[in-house]
């Protein structure tokens, strides 16, 4: 009986995701070997060959990793911050961390132009400061997606850290430091470690998050191409289908990965043991 | 000591300087009079507010993006629940299995559902472009839908399911007169977050567009293409604020505890 009750549970959720999301996925995957009635590897040999193409996987590459790391630099202190203060004011802090995570990415995105553009508020300034002669040509470059990636991802990292270091024991800083630890060997030695997998976990997010985002650098990159924008134009532009089901392969592998490994790495950083 | 603790409390206020700056700017930059957009703005006008109601591609857009989220909703919260429940409530083998297939559309780049969704469900059974948007939104908010309430569910004593099965109640019954109303405000902030995710979506969405139909957010993207006055920032402002009133109903309904767990 009790079987057959879950089933009725799950099985409409399931079948669902199958219909809708599993088989489409197989089926791209599949047709990527399978070309003009064949079984074939060409559609990953020529990618892989063809320096326009690995040029695009290499700026998404770079700029999510430069993305991760800003994001995980500058998450981390905050996130220690806003975990030592009163129950108010985290509240506060988090809810204004909340708040832009859950406004459209457009909006988010768009909002840099006004101040990253050739006439925008950063140029202005500098320029009226005389930091600089000519306008910085920001806006439409890698750095741009960088920087609205960063705006885009920051939040979660913070939030998932705050998350994990609420639930470090206090009284273990306390008993380092009644021990003779000073606040800063105690911070090294009992924070940090046990703070590693929510790095791992928010960075794994971050990530993803910035290989696989389409907003932003169809916002702030111009013609600049990431794999997930380059993936778009193949597929509805120039309708080749072929090219554009080997790019999502390549995405999804990619993605499979990473989310691999760091699981990985943060189960052996883990100083609680796996 | 205390040294340190300010230098950090600055690092952390210019951290948020940076997260909430530039929406705070686009806010400002509203109001510009002038036909492009720029900060600070050279007057006070509202004029580009009015221009929103004036583009007819933004208020069918909207009703599109506003019907699509509601019925992928409903659909989700169908399969949802359930599965939710089942997830939460029992043990049974292979469990951390489903999970992970329950959250997978988390996790999967969007642009790739969108675009294997689009190749091999809506080209081949030649779905009109508004089954095909609630079909991909409702894949989407699925996985929000069951950890929301996953989460509420935990705060949930099964105890006194049991004490009503004990009783004589039967399964359903006992499902929707005590399980259903303890978790109801979970359920409530679930379908909001689902909404919110549905909303703002472009990833799924942006593949899913036909003749005169696209989502609010695609419609806002086509716009700036080929416009850089202040409309987008005036809708912006308007898009905060209804932001703003669902992640408040949200926080009461179940805190803001649950975007804080991985």
């Amino acid at each position: 009986m009790k079987k057959s009750y879950l089933a009725i549970l799950l099985l409409p959720g399931l079948v669902f995701l199958a219909a809708f999301m599993v088989i489409p996925i197989l089926l791209t995957v599949g047709s990527t070997f399978y070309h003009e009635s064949r079984f074939t590897v060409e559609g990953y040999v020529h990618f892989f060959k063809d320096p326009y193409f690995l040029k695009i996987v290499w700026t998404t590459l770079r700029v999510s990793v430069i993305t991760t790391l800003l994001c995980m630099a500058l998450g981390f202190p905050t996130a220690y911050y806003i975990s030592r203060q009163n129950p108010r004011r985290k509240g506060l802090l988090l809810a204004l961390a909340i708040f832009p995570l859950l406004t459209s990415s457009v909006v988010r995105s768009f909002s840099w132009t006004i101040i990253l553009g050739k006439k925008g508020l950063l140029n202005n300034t500098l320029l009226s400061l005389g930091v600089i002669q000519e306008p910085l040509n920001i806006l439409y470059t890698p750095t741009a997606m960088i920087i609205g990636l960063i705006h885009l991802f920051l939040p979660l990292i913070i939030i998932t850290l705050v998350g994990v270091m609420e639930n470090i024991d206090s009284d273990l800083v306390k008993a380092a430091e009644s021990l003779g630890a000073s606040r800063f060997s105690a911070f090294c030695k009992i924070i940090i470690p046990l703070s590693v997998p929510g790095l791992i976990i928010g960075g794994i997010l971050v990530f993803v998050g910035s290989l696989t985002a389409y907003t932003t650098p169809a916002l702030l990159g111009g013609k600049q191409r990431v794999i997930s924008t380059f993936l778009y134009q193949n597929a509805i532009t120039l309708n080749d289908w072929y090219l554009a089901s080997v790019i999502a392969t390549i995405m999804m592998v990619i993605t499979f990965i990473i989310i691999t490994l760091m699981n990985k790495l943060a189960a052996k950083l883990n100083p609680k043991g796996s | 000591m205390k040294e340190k603790n300010r230098g950090l409390g600055l690092f952390t206020l210019l951290i948020y300087l940076f997260l909430l700056g530039p929406l705070v700017i686009i806010a400002i930059a509203s109001f510009e009079p002038g036909g492009a957009l720029k900060f600070p703005p050279t007057g006070f006008s509202l004029k580009w507010y009015q221009n929103i109601f004036e583009v007819s591609m933004f208020k069918t857009s909207f009703i599109t993006s506003i019907l699509v989220s509601l019925a992928g909703n409903l659909l989700a919260l169908l399969l949802g629940l359930p599965a939710a429940y089942a997830l939460s409530r029992f043990q049974f083998k292979g469990k951390n299995a489903l999970n992970a297939i329950f959250i997978s559309p988390i996790l999967i780049p969007g642009i790739v559902l969108g675009f294997t969704m689009l190749k091999y469900v809506i080209i081949t059974y030649n779905l009109p472009v508004y089954t095909a948007l609630l079909l991909g939104h409702t894949v989407i908010m699925l996985p929000f839908i069951i950890r929301v309430i996953a989460s509420s569910l935990a705060n949930f004593d099964f105890a006194v399911e049991e004490a009503s099965l004990s009783l004589g109640a039967g399964r359903l019954k006992t499902f929707f007169t005590v399980v259903l109303p303890n978790i109801k405000s979970g359920i409530i902030a679930a379908v909001l977050i689902a909404f919110l995710e549905s909303f703002n979506n472009v990833d799924i969405s942006v593949f899913m567009t036909g003749p005169g139909i696209s989502t609010f957010p695609i419609q806002m993207l086509l716009y700036v293409e080929n416009n850089f006055d202040p409309t987008i920032a005036a809708i912006s402002v308007l898009l905060m604020l209804f932001t703003a009133v669902l992640m408040f109903l949200i926080e009461r309904l179940m805190g803001l505890s649950y975007f804080t767990k991985r």
